[in-house]
Formats: structure tokens, C-alpha cells, sequence
């Protein structure tokens, strides 16, 4: 075990380190999956010259189906657009007070949410770099504001350290920090790192550590007002007589340790994660109602695909109206299908034998987020907690604060959970009863003198069962990737596959409007070569 | 000692998919609620799909029932869809080891309607498991 301020011995050195190592590692590999890829935006398509009366039928209103319509009748073809549900956005969606939402198995849910109050039970956080998605929201009028992905004051709570109590991130990256500089100091002390570095840049790294770990002259992390200018003092500065601050108590090493901080300060770290991110104003919803403003005139609703066939002629797509009843069949040249691969799997195609077992190959994610509304604003006003995230170790994994409407009286929902993996699935099996109750119980940890206390009511969605999707995002690995990835994406004679699922920027609505841009592109090509 | 695997095995699974795979939570959620057999198994994984009656559900798909599933009588066939996935189903021979999921399909294969009295074994899994990808 690392002790707390005596000289450790060079395995608790190693050991410290390698959390940071071991991050870093995973992090390589992640960027070999493409998940940590950039995204690559060349501008809008520009395709024009469309054979004339050449048509498109695309299935999904979701980002990928609408922006291929909002391209391809710019291109000049006629293009109408079949979708499940009995609106358009797809996962870009958000619950508002008053709105019904009714999962797989029945369960119904009354979203009662004060006015002005959301949920975004998926897409929440725009990366500053999806350039794609940022031009097509100022394109089409979507107005976006700051969303507040990392606030040093917002707590980190580990039922393994400290006594299950939450601890303010400032204060155990400072620590986690500072001990990591103090360690370092004594191993170039200890000519641990004589083979590495020579004199001169040994003595140059030391005064980088003294200045990034707040070290005192002694190259020591120590209670003082330096130390405590990162981690936070125990009297802030003030005015006038008694203005002079106070330091602060350092924190275990082996708790800072323990509670997974190195973790948290990775995933900031990550590309698609960092500072500055942004939010529609309103609700993640506006994005397709952008959208939608440009081609919901395309659109058929209540259209459930049981059929999607072609041959040399064209594309046969057989729809049930599930609001009237009734089956159609519709014809088109071409179809872009946007359809998630977990709902396509189960619908009767004469595609390939190898488009099939590509569509068949990706399993789905989970995730579960659930909004609870609370009388007023505990964080802000007795936490100074506004915006960001408190992470846990428990199922819920995090509680996030709004990101507007500051200082504001009245109701305020926060994000009570955002749990996957295990805890997804846990939180999806329960009724939504059951999912409210233990997002309380857990988030307790955080304000637990409020927290039950303000609660007015809650809305969850467990992605698993939600009917249009019956899962979150596709989930690829290194060996489906290299498989069915290709397989996926290719054109097949006369239809294409498009959305988050058909990209490597998986689970972003970038991936989706990407993917849809390259899909198109190469469905336009086809159809002039043709 | 099985359930100290299993423990394992999901803590490895939450470790690895902690750091940003996609738009997902991050590094919370490492020790969520580990089932104890397959009964909780079934309530803390299978039932999110195929729900607490094991009727499943239908929306733009379905989700199968295994209530009085005739498929069930051939351990093989649940035990490979839950290693391998298909579809919707996605796998589990990378987040639930040999035994959990044994004792997860011999609960559901005597549980809703089922009476498939032979118990599956950790090392009928392992089988179907070690025979992945060849």
C-alpha cells in the first residue's frame, strides 16, 4: 500500500505512476478502435446533377436520414423519407413536461418537468471539433450555448476511499498531482533517472515538477498556502483585517489513490471530452427540429419497414402505417437506410450474405439516463456547484448539473444518472419506479442533507427499451471493425447504409451526419454512373 | 470462488470501457451491483430486453420471449447466443465468465415456463466459448 507522507520506496513510485501509464495505454489502443478519432469535416457535399427524375427513399428521420435528404434534393432528386416514429430527430431528442414516453414491456411515463426543463436522455455534448454537426446547426438556425463538461468543484465520490465521502475533484487532482511531483523529485534524488536524462534536464524536469505539483523549496508537497492555491484553502483569501487565507489539510495519498482521481483527469484528457463543448439552448431536441425544418415536408410517419428488397429496377420498401394500419409499398431508384442495425437485423432483406452478417455483427450499448427535478437549485446555491459533473463508482456512475439558467428560483432538473455497461443494464431491467428510487438513493452521497428532500419527480429512458432503436449506439471492436466494417459501408447495387453505426466516430451525431455525407456522396456517383 | 471471476470480469469490463468509448459516462460506474447467482443475473442483465415475465417485448423489433421457448431445450443454443450474441443480442463471453453464465441459462431453462431439468456447466460454456473464432 502507498503511505501517506513518508519516502516511498520506488514500487510505490511505479505504482503511482502506472495508473497514469496504464491510461495512457488504454488510450493508445482506443485510438486504434477510432474512438478517439478527430473528425473530418471537408464542407458540405455540393453534389448537383441528379438525373432527372431520378428518386431516393430513405429510411429514418434521424441526422443521418434528414441531412441526406436536405443534400440530396439540393443534388435534384426526389426523395421522400419513411420513419418509424411519429416524429423526426431520432436519438436527438428531449423530454419535455407533458411529453409521454412508453418503453418495451409497457411501462409509461408522464414527464412533469416545470416549463422550460428537459431531459436529453441521449445525445447532451457537442465537442468543439464536430464541425460537421456545428455547421449545419448555424446553417439551419440552432442556436448553441456553453456546456460545462468540467468543473473543478464538483465532487468525486469511491465507496472505496475515504470513507465512501465524496471529495471536490480540485482537491484530489491537486493532491494526486502534487504527491506524483514529490515522488518524481526524490526518484531524479535518487538517480533513478540517470540513464534517461542528463544533469541538466534532470534539474530542469525538478523545477517543472516544483511548478506544475505547487512543491516547496524542499521539493516537498506540504499543507501551505501554495498547495492550497491549487486544492483549495481551508480560509479563503477575504478583506480587510481578517482577510488573510487559511491552508488547507492534504488529503491521504493512498485514499487520493484509491479513489480513482487518475481516471477522472483522463478522461478529461481525452480529445473528444475537452474543453469547450456546447448544448442547443431549449433541449438536444432542437438539433432535429432544425433538421426537420429543412425536410420534415419528406417525411411519412408511423412508417414501420418490414421489407426492404432490390433488384435491377430499384428498391421495394413494404411499410406498415402503425397509427392507421394498412401496408404500402413504396418504390424509389435508390434507398440511403438509417435504420440501427439491432432494428435492421430483424427486417426481411435480399441484401447480401455478407451485408447481413455485418448487420448482424454489432451489438448495441445501453445507457440509462434519468432526469430528476428538484425544487430548487441545492448544488448551486450550497454546493457552488454550477454545471459539470460529480462522478461515483456506483451504477448511476455520474450526476450532471444544468448548464443554464443559473441563480434562477423555481424547479431545476439534474441528470440523476448516466449509467452503462453493468449498472446500465441493472437500471434498465427496474421499473421506472425502481430506476427513480435508486438514482436517489445513490446520488444521496453527493447533497445528502437536499437531495431526497427536494426531489419533485423524475423521467428515465433506458435505452435498451426504447422501441425505435432497441439499443443506444453500435459497438464495434478491433475484430468486427476489421471483419464487417467495410462490408457495412459499401454501397450494394442500389442502397447504402448510413448513421453513427456506418462511422468510426461511433455514438457521436457526428459519426452519423459524417457517415451520412460519405454515403451519399457515393450513392450520387453510382447513381450517374449507372 | 466463481463469483471472485466473475467479480473480475466485470470490473475488467467497466475498467476498459471507462475512458471515453464514445459519448459514454466515463470513469464512474466501476462497481455496480454484482449478481450472486443466476436468478440475480437474469434480474440485473437479461430482464433490461427480455423483461422481468421473460415474455419479451416488440417495438420497431422484437425481443424474444424465453418464457416456454422451445429453443431453450438444447442448452447449446442459449448458452452460444449469450457468448457469442446475434443481432440485437449482443455478447457476453468478454464481460461474464464460464459459471455465471451457466448458472444464468440453467435459472431461465427451469424458470418461465421452462423445465430443462439437466443443469448447464461452466464447462459447456468454456466449450462454446474456446471455440469462438475458430
Amino acid at each position: 500500500m502507498i503511505s501517506g507522507r513518508g519516502a516511498p520506496t520506488r514500487r510505490q513510485l511505479l505504482s503511482a505512476i502506472g495508473m497514469m501509464g496504464g491510461t495512457a495505454a488504454l488510450y493508445a489502443m482506443m485510438t486504434e478502435f477510432g474512438h478517439a478519432a478527430e473528425t473530418r469535416f471537408p464542407g458540405p457535399p455540393n453534389l448537383s446533377g441528379a438525373r432527372p427524375g431520378a428518386s431516393v427513399i430513405i429510411l429514418g428521420a434521424g441526422l443521418a436520414g434528414m441531412l441526406a435528404a436536405y443534400e440530396l434534393r439540393k443534388a435534384g432528386y426526389k426523395v421522400r423519407i419513411l420513419e418509424y416514429q411519429g416524429r423526426a430527430g431520432g436519438r436527438n431528442w428531449s423530454l419535455y413536461g407533458g411529453d409521454k414516453f412508453t418503453e418495451m414491456g409497457g411501462a409509461t411515463q408522464n414527464v412533469q418537468f416545470a416549463k422550460g426543463n428537459y431531459l436529453n436522455p441521449g445525445p447532451w455534448r457537442i465537442p468543439h471539433h464536430h464541425r460537421t454537426l456545428l455547421h449545419y446547426c448555424k446553417a439551419f438556425g440552432v442556436a448553441l450555448e456553453p456546456f460545462i463538461q468540467f468543473n473543478h468543484n464538483a465532487y468525486v465520490h469511491n465507496t472505496d476511499a475515504f470513507g465512501g465521502k465524496p471529495q471536490r475533484y480540485r482537491a484530489l487532482a491537486a493532491d494526486f498531482e502534487g504527491n506524483v511531483a514529490e515522488l518524481l523529485g526524490k526518484a531524479i534524488d535518487q538517480k533513478s533517472l540517470d540513464t534517461r536524462l542528463t544533469a541538466e534536464d534532470q534539474d530542469r524536469l525538478k523545477e517543472a515538477l516544483r511548478n506544475w505539483g505547487m512543491l516547496d523549496g524542499d521539493m516537498r508537497y506540504a499543507k501551505n498556502l501554495r498547495s492550497s492555491s491549487h486544492r483549495g484553502y481551508d480560509l479563503p483569501p477575504g478583506g480587510g483585517v481578517n482577510g488573510a487565507p487559511q491552508p488547507s489539510d492534504l488529503l491521504p495519498f493512498d485514499q487520493v489513490v484509491r479513489s480513482g482521481i487518475a481516471t477522472n483527469m483522463a478522461f478529461f484528457m481525452n480529445e473528444e471530452f475537452q474543453t469547450t463543448m456546447f448544448q442547443p439552448v431549449g433541449g438536444m431536441g432542437k438539433i432535429g427540429e432544425g433538421f426537420a425544418r429543412q425536410v420534415g415536408d419528406l417525411v411519412t410517419y408511423n412508417a414501420k419497414v418490414t421489407k426492404l428488397f432490390q433488384d435491377k429496377t430499384g428498391v421495394t420498401v413494404t411499410y406498415t402505417d402503425t397509427a392507421k394500419g394498412g401496408t404500402t409499398e413504396a418504390k424509389a431508384d435508390f434507398c440511403v437506410c438509417t435504420i440501427p442495425l439491432a432494428v435492421l437485423s430483424q427486417i426481411e432483406t435480399n441484401m447480401t450474405e455478407k451485408k447481413t452478417a455485418a448487420i448482424q455483427a454489432v451489438p448495441y450499448s445501453n445507457s440509462v439516463k434519468i432526469g430528476l427535478e428538484m425544487k430548487r437549485r441545492f448544488w448551486e446555491e450550497d454546493a457552488e456547484i454550477f454545471g459539470g459533473h460529480s462522478f461515483t463508482n456506483q451504477d448511476i456512475s455520474l450526476i450532471s448539473y444544468p448548464n443554464f439558467d443559473y441563480f434562477k428560483t423555481g424547479p431545476a432538473v439534474l441528470l440523476g444518472a448516466f449509467a452503462s455497461n453493468a449498472g446500465g443494464y441493472r437500471l434498465a431491467g427496474m421499473t421506472p419506479e425502481q430506476r427513480i428510487e435508486t438514482a436517489l438513493e445513490q446520488g444521496s452521497v453527493f447533497h445528502p442533507e437536499s437531495y431526497r428532500k427536494e426531489f419533485m419527480n423524475g423521467a428515465s429512458v433506458a435505452w435498451n427499451r426504447v422501441p425505435w432503436v432497441m439499443g443506444c449506439c453500435a459497438r464495434w471492436n478491433e475484430d468486427t471493425r476489421k471483419t464487417h466494417y467495410q462490408e457495412l459501408v459499401a454501397v450494394e447495387d442500389r442502397i447504402v447504409l448510413a448513421g453513427e453505426h456506418a462511422s468510426y466516430v461511433g455514438c457521436w451525431m457526428e459519426g452519423a451526419l459524417l457517415s451520412s455525407i460519405d454515403a451519399i456522396t457515393r450513392l450520387h456517383k453510382r447513381a450517374l454512373e449507372a | 470462488m466463481t463469483h471472485i471471476k466473475t467479480l473480475a470480469a466485470l470490473a475488467a469490463f467497466a475498467l476498459l470501457a471507462s475512458p471515453a468509448l464514445a459519448d459514454e459516462p466515463g470513469p464512474g460506474g466501476t462497481k455496480p451491483v454484482i449478481p450472486k447467482n443466476g436468478e440475480e443475473t437474469y434480474k440485473m442483465v437479461c430482464q433490461a430486453c427480455h423483461m422481468a415475465d421473460a415474455k419479451g417485448a416488440t417495438g420497431a423489433g422484437t425481443f424474444p420471449a424465453l418464457a416456454g421457448n422451445d429453443k431453450l431445450g438444447t442448452a447449446e443454443y442459449p448458452i452460444f447466443m449469450v457468448v457469442n450474441g446475434k443481432g440485437g443480442m449482443p455478447y457476453f463471453y468478454d464481460t461474464m465468465s464460464p459459471q455465471q453464465i451457466a448458472e444464468v441459462v440453467t435459472y431461465v431453462r427451469t424458470h418461465f415456463g421452462n423445465a430443462y431439468k439437466d443443469p448447464v456447466t461452466a464447462a459447456q460454456v468454456k466449450a462454446i466459448m474456446d471455440a469462438r473464432g475458430k
